[in-house]
């Protein structure tokens, strides 16, 4: 429904986005995901109409709006900032879009009211923005933005300034929001938690492109760049060599086995990602195993993370879930440990 | 020293300036309205006096009221003087809002230029400004001279009221303009893109957002230009004509020709009570609306709009 092609966007000397190309489904929960910098708003803020795009297409349903101003296209964006009308009352901020469009007034009110259940806001149609907390805000923002029904939503850091237990509640919500009324969600976020629980697709943004588009479980678990791999979750990084055919470690020479196809790398240096998780410590039948000493044990509640170091100076990282507790079992800084894991939690990357 | 002393000192301070500059001139003022005029230096009687007996006796006399209440030159001139001020303030705000607009919607750094360029004419000494309209508007002066080279017939200016309405929007404008810049500077340009993100046009994004978030802007220049304008007594004296009998004019003609002292100081008083009222009914209404577009912003929000 949304395509972008061969977008551009420069401010004087820097280039924000750079030939971008995407495609957004229609009813789908799109997440642009990168951080500060990575030009994921200025991309939104193109969509919307609020920047002027110095070459490429944007078209939705077959149609190009790249150079309709903001009023005219059926885009509609919650802003970061919620930029709620602040004279006016949270049924007259929600109903601001439906009278742009001219509705009749009993048809607004429908309308507004219906918004406000779905967001349980009901009660508060006449209280002004500055008389609510941050989290009815949000909600008064995402109302105001759905009302109009636009065919395509844009979502600029919806979450960012709510506090991280409402945060939570917040993205079920706003998922379920999604779901219920079938519009397409383009979401920016630099939160990586954010991006995978609630996309269906996941658009990973690096230096003004795409660096990678695919499900959650895509782009988590087949990064195709070290900058995919390191930004989405925490990831063990080591250079390898391939002697043979076969990779390893390139600092100790270590053999590696691994479950996918090796990439033609053409003598390119090649990189191994491990995912903390995958690897596990003590004894087991895995293929891959290494020694080292536990050089620090950071506990979060939930999971406990050995920082290992290998002879070779090669520093790993081992999470488990604390499935029992933390329990009487525990490695000690120190001690020395055997950690190991499958071949199919190796990935080799060559950039 | 007590934590309350600093405190109590600059308060002091204040109450002092507001007796000494305000309470005690509009209480003579007000002593003058309620004597007797008299025929002697000064030309009122007493107010209070001891009598025979050495018992202090008092003289109010309510004539001064009386005569501008009955009088109807006085209430024709103050009914001039507002029409004349509300006039001069609504050309202020028409002509002053875009100039505020365009100024606070320009590049920062053409702004401080802008605002200097609009706060200028105050460098030079206001007589000056008003004779160098006389030479302007004058029939043989400049605009008439640039009529006759563009082939039109002079026009008499000087000396009428059109005249009068150029000086007094001249004169006010800047005191239009700062208040509406500093309310407009101000205005969260998000709102606007979130106007227009609903599908709002340029014209119903001014109206719906700017205009109304402007008024407390609109409101302070209308007060500042409204209330010196409505008692204006040079700009009509140097560039209108006799018959504009504006309520200033009224009040110098009883004190200094008339030497009437008394009917001047009421003529004063009943001024600056309507003046109380206007700026006091324009708070109190802006109050019960309750405006505080400021309070919005989301805690942690950061200033949005920037490419990232």
């Amino acid at each position: 429904m949304l395509t972008v092609t061969g977008l551009t966007v420069r401010f004087g000397s820097t280039t924000a986005v750079d030939r971008l190309d995407l495609t957004v489904r229609p009813g789908e929960l799109f997440v642009l995901l990168g951080g500060s910098g990575s030009g994921k708003t200025t991309l939104l803020r193109a969509i919307g109409g609020f920047v002027q795009p110095d070459a490429g297409r944007i078209t939705l349903d077959g149609r190009d709006i790249g150079a309709l101003p903001p009023h005219r296209r059926p885009v509609n964006t919650m802003f970061q900032s919620y930029a709620l009308f602040p004279h006016m009352t949270v049924a007259a901020n929600i109903g601001f879009g439906l009278r742009m469009l001219r509705l009749k007034r009993a048809e607004i009110d429908a309308r507004v009211s219906e918004m406000l259940a779905l967001t349980s806001l009901q009660g508060f149609a006449a209280r002004k923005p500055a008389e609510l907390s941050g989290g009815q805000q949000q909600r008064v923002a995402l109302a105001r933005s759905l009302a109009p029904r636009p065919s395509l939503l844009l979502l600029d850091e919806p979450l960012s300034a709510l506090d991280r237990n409402l945060r939570r509640d917040t993205r079920e919500e706003l998922v379920r929001l999604q779901r219920a009324l079938g519009i397409a969600f383009i979401m920016v976020t630099h939160d990586q938690e954010e991006a995978l629980t609630m996309a269906d697709h996941i658009g990973v943004m690096h230096e003004g492109r795409l660096a990678q588009v695919g499900t959650p479980a895509e782009v988590y678990e087949h990064p195709r760049t070290r900058f995919v791999a390191e930004f989405l979750g925490a990831a063990n990084i080591v250079p390898v060599t391939v002697r043979n055919g076969r990779p390893e470690l390139a600092q100790t020479g270590t053999p590696v086995q691994v479950a996918m196809k090796l990439p033609d790398s053409a003598g390119a240096p090649m990189w191994l990602a491990i995912r903390p998780e995958r690897i596990s410590i003590g004894q087991s039948d895995a293929p891959n195993r290494v020694t080292g000493i536990v050089t620090q044990n950071s506990y979060a509640g939930e999971t406990l993370t050995h920082l290992v170091r290998l002879a070779d100076g090669t520093l790993l990282r081992s999470t488990g879930t604390l499935r029992d507790g933390l329990g009487a079992q525990q490695v000690a800084i120190g001690d020395s440990i055997t950690l190991s894991w499958q071949p199919d939690a190796c990935i080799v990357l060559t950039q | 020293m007590k934590p309350g002393a600093g405190r109590a000192l600059v308060l002091g301070a204040v109450w002092t300036w507001l007796l000494l500059f305000l309470v005690a001139p509009v209480a003579i003022v007000l002593k003058i309205a309620l004597s007797e005029s008299a025929d002697s230096i000064p030309p009122y009687a007493p107010l209070l006096q001891l009598g025979a007996s050495w018992l202090p006796q008092l003289h109010v006399s309510f004539d001064a009221f009386a005569q501008i209440i009955g009088d109807p030159l006085y209430s024709e001139a103050l009914g001039l003087s507002l029409k004349v001020a509300g006039l001069s303030t609504a050309i202020c705000l028409l002509a002053g809002y875009p100039m505020a607009l365009a100024i606070a919607r320009s590049p920062e750094r053409w702004r401080s230029l802008l605002l200097l360029l609009v706060m200028l004419p105050f460098w030079t000494g206001f007589l000056m400004r008003i004779n160098a309209w006389i030479g302007l508007l004058q029939d043989d002066g400049w605009i008439n001279a640039i009529l006759v080279e563009v082939g039109l017939s002079p026009m008499r200016l000087l000396y009428t009221d059109t005249a009068m309405y150029i000086g007094i929007v001249y004169t006010y404008l800047p005191f239009m303009v700062l208040p509406l810049y500093a309310r407009l500077s101000q205005l969260d340009a998000r709102l606007l893109e979130a106007a227009a993100d609903l599908g709002a046009p340029p014209w119903r994004v001014f109206f719906s957002v700017t205009l109304p978030l402007s008024m407390p802007g609109i409101w302070a220049g209308v007060l500042l230009v409204f209330i010196p304008a409505v008692g204006e007594y040079v700009i009509p004296e140097l560039l209108g004509g006799p018959q504009a009998q504006l309520v200033g004019r009224v009040l110098w003609e009883e004190f200094f020709q008339n030497r009437d002292w008394p009917t001047a100081a009421a003529i004063a008083c009943a001024l600056l009570v309507l003046l109380l009222l206007m700026p006091a009914s324009v708070l109190w209404g802006v109050s019960l609306r309750g405006h505080s577009p400021s309070a919005v912003a989301p805690g942690k929000a950061s200033p949005g709009c920037r490419p990232r």
